[in-house]
């Protein structure tokens, strides 16, 4: 058993785990945070992403170990008082989401993208959500869900969000 | 632009009002059922099969009973004193729970580990020693059938092969009678391979069992909480499990695609180790059990010709089928129909004479075969349909949107038979073809094509125009274990006018609480933000069987509508009793009733609803609720006009879908953004079978592509820009005039996908090839045909 000090959505946590606990375990399990979702066995989609020191990265293939000293966002640090993360909102407005089920990973993995790059392409943004699978919406609203959470957060006009269904 | 009846306030059918259950995805607050968490759960893991067909000689728990924490270790002989060791299943076949003696294919169950834990749970699975004597197992559906096969299935009395049973429809003799006077015949073997819904989340369960009051909660990923529950009773119930003593609640569900339609045995272990042990249970499954376990689809050998004249009218066409179900028939369609819907496959053209048959065999391979995202086997048909007009077009020597035109049955000429005796109740194919290549400008596509021809260049179009068959369905044939297939909704509008309905189908992503708001608020002119929607708990929602097939619209959403409608009837009454006129001096419109010629005068529903429990007229009932079971009199027939556009790398032959435009016609639609968010989902749903998705056994049994890192569930770079619109046929019988349109996309996209990959490779002479369609199979292919 193995103490692990980190922060999680600003909250100061003190867990003791196994030493093969996965993260995600841990924060499902022993912390109660159900959004962060698991979809497969080998890393390969992306529903357990979250951010630690701001990166994205998938949570079932790191020990709950590793994020000793470490700072954690889930879904559930992303809405503040003031209201919804921009790519909640993003998500929301341009119908990004079926079952909800990638929804959490999916916002994560854009939030570092967007930070890294504010206004991508759909390429870019194609690309960088390729780690994320969604067998639900067919990405064409994640993409602009995307682009719309990127204007917002660099404070450019909204894109339309009316379905664009001739 | 769809025209709407209702102010967006009330935002009724046509406003693409955004989703009311968003709020709890988009914050982590979904409840999903691993999410689930009772005092004292166990954990329950699974011992599976490393071989395709073996006996079981020994099953040791000892080393997993010494670990601490694992509590239990169940196996089928434990079941078997119980006589829960085999379940039916939905088509009168039976499965294994737990084999007492034989696996039957690689993955399969063979004992349950019951832990405090799931890291415990998988290290008592780890521990379990299982001796096997392995045999040969029989893999191929075509040699299963051959005479010196193995018998698989010994323990269904008098068995003596492997055949399952044999269908047809049509008319052999007529349509032989055309084949052989045809001026021309073209013939294709296909095969459409077995793939995997993959939904996102896995299947699981917690079976929460309470000794004190004999009652069991089951938590479980279902798309049928009712049917299940009535299963439940009829399997259970002579161990006391009768149907008041069991609640099924389906919580949010991770995507279901049909694969969340069948029971599997984990559902029954841990149903049986709760009821044994009094605490509840947990199972969830890994991804790579998902994958290759449960919840495979399709797995259809097709022989398809067609039979027409020289100059391109279609006369009959004949289908022959051979049927890989697996080491069981797990198949979830209405009992009657052991093909599903197959019998659509006659396709959107105007002819008469066909004939279909299909057998069906057991292999050693997993049980199935689900509906994935398909109103049961009607994708496999469509595909054989839409591919051999493209070979007959060829044949012809006709541009195959010509020779589509040429044969669409007509508008005026709906309602109209088909050859294997469906009524198809509306549809406009030739305005859904011409909307299509409009946007497309398919004869410029054309040039562009001859002339990147001339310079070696590799470019295909492929189109796809498909009939759908969905919304099972009326009871006079529907049913599924006896019980017909309606849908139910039930309204209760409260004092203030606000409202909840539930309903007996369960959403999965589809959007049910915000697209059944607007459906009731369309026809009450309650807004829509008023009117909570609730489904999937058995406990509380009328009796209904399910989602899937693309019925929850045509039948639930039907349902919702009478329902509303003879709440509306109500209100009319309360409305003249308020305003002292007759029933007949008044006239609606969305929210109020008014006086005719006096419009001033008028009540408005919400003041009606408070009436109806304030000062409600004399000699009615109290109250404003409704409950609606819709049986639907006929099916519903949506249709699309896809057309897609590749380009093909003429070195690595790399295949990129340049455009797709996809025309659907749901007939009325409720929520447009969500009716295109359905598409969309959809298409990817179809890309991936055509170019990507395959469920792959080597000749021992062996799953070769058994997780997520080889079953290739296409990402958003596979996954083009959709280009998606609508034309519109209203159904003429259904209360709104909807069609349902959730599975259109999955079935009409992979053969335009084939289609437009065999018009590229066309300059070499192909003629076809089965899907999924790989860089390295049209390799394989110009080179067996000498061309590279
Ligand atoms: S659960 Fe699939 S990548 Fe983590
Ligand atoms: S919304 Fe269902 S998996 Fe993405």
């Amino acid at each position: 058993m193995r103490e692990v000090r980190f922060k999680i959505n600003g909250e100061e946590k003190v867990v003791t785990v196994e030493s093969r606990t996965l993260l995600v375990h841990m924060i499902r399990e022993q912390l109660s945070m159900t959004g962060t979702h698991i979809g497969c066995d080998t890393s390969s989609c992306g529903a357990c992403t979250i951010l630690i020191d701001g990166k994205s990265a998938k949570s079932c293939t790191l020990l709950a170990v590793q994020a000793n000293g470490k700072e954690i966002i889930t879904v559930e640090g992303l809405a503040t008082a003031e209201g919804l993360h921009p790519i909640q909102e993003g998500f929301k407005e341009n119908h990004g989401l079926h079952c909800g089920f990638c929804t959490p990973g999916m916002m994560l993995r854009a939030i570092e993208l967007l930070e890294k790059n504010p206004d991508p392409t759909e390429e870019e943004i194609r690309w960088g959500i390729s780690g994320n699978l969604c067998r639900c919406t067919g990405y064409n609203n994640i993409v602009k869900a995307i682009q719309y959470a990127g204007a917002k957060m660099r404070g450019a006009e909204l894109p339309s969000t009316e379905p664009e269904f001739v | 632009m769809i025209k709407c009846k209702t102010s967006k306030e009330i935002g009724g059918m046509g406003h693409s009002i955004k989703r009311k259950e968003d709020a709890r995805f988009i914050q982590g607050k979904g409840n999903y059922v691993d999410d689930v968490k009772l005092p004292g759960m166990l954990h329950m893991d699974i011992v599976r099969s490393p071989y395709a067909y073996a006996k079981i000689k020994s099953i040791d728990a000892s080393k997993a009973l010494e670990i601490p924490g694992v509590v239990a270790v169940v196996t089928g002989k434990d079941l078997e004193k119980y006589n829960l060791h085999w379940m039916p299943t939905l088509m009168s076949d039976t499965q294994m729970v737990l084999p007492t003696d034989t696996v039957m294919y690689q993955a399969q169950e063979v004992a349950a580990v019951i832990a405090t834990d799931r890291y415990i749970a998988r290290d008592g699975k780890e521990a379990v020693v299982v001796e096997y004597e392995p045999m040969t197992p029989v893999m191929d559906p075509y040699k299963s059938l051959e005479p010196d096969a193995p018998v698989l299935r010994p323990d269904k009395e008098g068995k003596t092969d492997n055949h399952i049973w044999h269908w047809e429809a049509g008319d052999k003799d007529a349509t032989e009678k055309v084949f052989n006077a045809a001026d021309v015949v073209v013939e294709q073997d296909m095969y459409i391979p077995r793939i995997h819904v993959a939904s996102i989340e896995t299947c699981g369960c917690v079976a929460n069992y309470n000794k004190v009051d004999n009652h069991l909660t089951m938590y479980m990923t279902t798309q049928a909480p009712h049917a299940i529950r009535t299963v439940i009773a009829l399997v259970a119930g002579h161990v006391g499990l009768t149907e008041e003593k069991v609640r099924v609640i389906s919580p949010d569900i991770g995507g279901g695609f049909g694969g969340k339609v069948p029971v599997y045995p984990g559902y029954v272990i841990a149903i049986a180790v709760s009821f044994l042990t009094g605490v509840p249970i947990k199972w969830i499954e890994d991804r790579s059990e998902n994958l290759q376990a449960d919840s495979f689809a399709r797995d259809y050998h097709i022989k398809v010709a067609m039979a027409g004249t020289k100059d391109g009218k279609i006369q009959a066409t004949r289908f022959k089928v051979l049927a890989d179900h697996g080491y069981t028939d797990a198949s979830a369609n209405p009992s009657k129909f052991p093909t599903g819907l197959f019998s659509i496959g006659t396709g959107s053209y105007d002819y008469n004479n066909a004939f279909m048959e299909a057998d069906a065999v057991y292999t050693n391979k997993p049980p199935g075969g689900v509906a994935y995202r398909c109103s049961f086997r009607v994708t496999e048909a469509v595909h054989a349909i839409e591919r051999i007009t493209d070979v007959f077009a060829t044949k012809v020597g006709k541009d195959p949107a010509q020779l589509r035109f040429e044969n669409f049955i007509k508008k005026e000429d709906f309602p109209w038979k088909s050859p294997t005796g469906w009524e198809y109740d509306s549809g406009d194919y030739h305005a859904g073809l011409k909307k299509a290549m409009d946007v497309l400008d398919y004869d410029a596509l054309r040039v562009e094509q001859a002339e990147k021809r001339k310079r070696g260049e590799l470019m295909g179009i492929g189109i796809s125009t498909f009939t759908e068959i969905v919304g099972a369905g009326p009871s006079k044939d529907f049913d599924i274990l006896g019980i017909k297939m309606f849908d139910s909704a039930e309204i209760r509008v409260h004092p203030t006018g606000k409202a909840i309905a539930r309903f007996g189908t369960k959403s999965q992503g589809q959007g049910h609480e915000t697209t059944y708001a607007q459906i009731v608020a369309e026809e009450l002119g309650i807004p829509a933000a008023n009117i909570q929607i609730e489904e999937g708990d058995t406990d509380t929602a009328p009796y209904g069987l399910g989602t899937y097939a693309s019925r929850s619209t045509p039948t639930a959403g039907a349902a919702a509508a009478m329902a509303a409608r003879k709440l509306r009837d109500k209100a009319r009454k309360i409305a003249a009793y308020l305003l002292e006129v007759s029933e007949e001096d008044l006239e609606w419109e969305p929210g109020k009733f008014s006086v005719k010629g006096a419009p001033e005068k008028s009540k408005t529903i919400q003041e009606i609803v408070f009436a109806s429990y304030t000062n409600h007229p004399p000699g009615m009932e109290a109250g404003f609720e409704a409950t609606h079971y819709y049986d639907p009199p006929n099916l519903t027939f949506p249709s699309g006009a896809y057309i897609c556009v590749v380009d093909i790398d003429n070195e690595t032959f790399e295949i990129k879908v340049r455009r797709f435009v996809a025309i659907d016609d749901c007939g009325n639609i409720i929520n447009p953004m969500i009716v295109q968010g359905q598409v969309h989902g959809g298409l990817t749903q179809g890309i991936a079978p055509a170019m990507y998705e395959e469920l792959i056994y080597d000749d021992q049994g062996n799953i070769l592509n058994g997780t997520f890192m080889d079953y290739l569930v296409p990402t958003a770079v596979e996954s083009p820009n959709w280009e998606t619109g609508h034309t519109i046929t209203p159904s003429p019988h259904h209360p709104i005039g909807a069609k349902g349109v959730g599975e259109s996309p999955t079935v009409g996209a992979p053969p335009a996908i084939a289609n437009a990959i065999v018009d590229a490779l066309s300059v070499y002479g192909v003629e076809h090839m089965d899907i999924p369609i790989t860089p390295y199979k049209v390799w394989k292919k110009l080179k067996e045909m000498g061309k590279i």
